[in-house]
């Protein structure tokens, strides 16, 4: 038990002081997850709006698919990123295996599928309602994919910090892939993790309280976006 | 009379359009020609939305031809459509009139004027950057109304426009279809209420069970209709 406070005094205490290295692992954390959810965004939120509004064969398929998808476990995502970056995979001569780009990678692999899924389910409510108007203004499927992901613009915050959640929170992946190299490619869970098997308490129980005020803000921010959401979407 | 490049006539002929089993509308031969309003009266369920959407070119019809007397484009710009129900953009008032008009190729320099003039017309100039969907039910349903109309549509279609609105509403709505039409905007519009049709009809189109029963002027056939349903149906008795 004393340990334990002694502990949590000291996480504190490298909070406080702005620890370098601490930091490093915090920064590195945020931005492979935000790289990655930029990504994401891109292919994932006009996929989902595409499969929102458009019929075509194969189309179910897709979507079961992704939805599937939604749960591909990280360290599977993690697996199939370092099989196609290792040395004898398709994409080992980019020599990408253990850097943060490896990581980035991985986990837009792993959010993609969310966002694309999300962002159909949500877009697909607002078809049903645009539907009539749009095709009476002569708007086809593809001028409305781009209006509808405008609308939807704050609905598809709350996608977009679901995938952010996923991808911050995840420890398989990045393990894989990065290699949790120590300044180089460690994050806030792989640290957490192995810091935790050694018995340095201090290091992750500060990595644990900044990643739960991270996911607190976060949560904060999808609150403010939904708000705003009601305000104009009435 | 008749602008070289007009849409008008508008003519649908053999129309019939059938959904899961059920007959709709069967054999339909109307002409849409301009002057004033058109108005489609008829019990609920006599198909007056769905004859509205075929000539609009929303629903494809199961049989028959819509065919205007220019170049047909459906729908097209030179055709606007408010529903009963407005479906608003989420973005503000100007930016609702803003898109059909990028939509049509307006060049950005006279988009907002356009806009602008046709939120004045239907008293929303003030309303401009409120988000649409704050807007009162009636407010709404005017935005509706200055959407459509802000591409200067030869050919308007409203369905039911103030089946949801309160008195005072309904007023404002019908001000602006009568400037509309005024205007030169042919219009053809559904509607259950007959005192509406009363106040704004040029012609009346008498819908009964998926059938045009009578057509005619609107003072000739609200002063005499000629056939007993739609005598039954002016006098307020449930015909089925």
């Amino acid at each position: 038990m004393n340990d334990l406070s002694a502990a949590f005094g000291t996480a504190v205490g490298m909070i406080a002081a702005g620890d370098a290295a601490l930091a490093a692992i915090v920064l590195l954390s945020l931005r492979v997850s935000f790289t990655a959810l930029a990504i994401a965004a891109l292919v994932g939120l006009p996929l989902g709006a595409l499969l929102a509004v458009a019929r075509f064969p194969g189309r179910r398929a897709i979507i079961v698919a992704l939805n599937a998808l939604m749960g591909l476990p990280p360290v599977v995502a993690g697996l199939l990123v370092y099989l196609a970056l290792s040395r004898s995979g398709p994409l080992g001569p980019l020599g990408l295996l253990f850097t943060p780009s490896a990581m980035i990678i991985a986990q837009a692999l792993l959010i993609t599928p969310i966002l694309a899924a999300l962002a159909r389910q949500v877009l697909e409510t607002m078809w049903e309602e645009y539907e009539e108007q749009l095709r009476s203004f002569g708007t086809g499927a593809a001028r409305a994919v781009p209006t509808l992901l405008w609308d939807g613009r704050f609905a598809l915050l709350t996608v977009l910090l679901a995938g952010f959640g996923r991808a911050s929170a995840e420890v398989g992946a990045v393990m894989i892939v990065g290699g949790n190299i120590e300044g180089f490619t460690r994050v806030m869970t792989t640290a957490i993790a192995l810091e935790t098997s050694k018995g340095d308490l201090p290091l992750a129980l500060a990595l644990g309280m900044i990643l739960m005020a991270i996911v607190v803000t976060v949560n904060a921010l999808a609150q403010g976006a939904r708000d705003t959401a009601s305000r104009w979407a009435g | 009379m008749r602008k070289p490049d007009s849409i008008l006539p508008l003519v649908a002929e053999g129309l019939s359009f059938a959904a899961g089993g059920a007959t709709i509308l069967e054999d339909i031969s109307l002409s849409i020609e301009a002057g004033g309003p058109t108005v489609i009266i008829g019990p609920n369920g006599a198909g007056k939305s769905v004859l509205l959407r075929l000539l609009h070119g929303l629903l494809a019809p199961s049989a028959g031809t819509v065919r205007d007397a220019g170049r047909r484009e459906v729908p097209g710009p030179a055709q606007a459509m408010v529903f009963q129900r407005p479906v608003l953009l989420r973005r503000s008032a100007l930016a609702n009139v803003l898109y059909p008009l990028r939509l049509a190729g307006v060049p950005r320099a006279e988009r907002e004027a356009k806009a602008r003039e046709a939120l004045a017309l239907v008293g929303l100039a003030q309303m401009a950057d409120r988000p649409a969907r704050q807007l009162s039910g009636g407010e709404q349903q005017r935005l509706a109304l200055a959407r459509a109309a802000a591409l200067g549509p030869e050919l308007l279609f409203l369905d039911e426009p103030c089946a949801s609105l309160d008195p005072a509403a309904t007023r404002a709505v019908e001000e602006i279809v009568a400037a509309l039409a005024a205007r030169g905007t042919k219009i053809v519009m559904t509607t259950h209420d007959l005192g509406q049709a009363r106040r704004l009809a040029g012609e009346i189109v008498f819908l009964h069970r998926g059938r045009i029963i009578e057509r005619g002027e609107a003072p000739a056939f609200f002063a005499s209709p000629a056939t007993s349903e739609a005598k039954a149906f002016l006098t307020g008795e449930l015909i089925w």
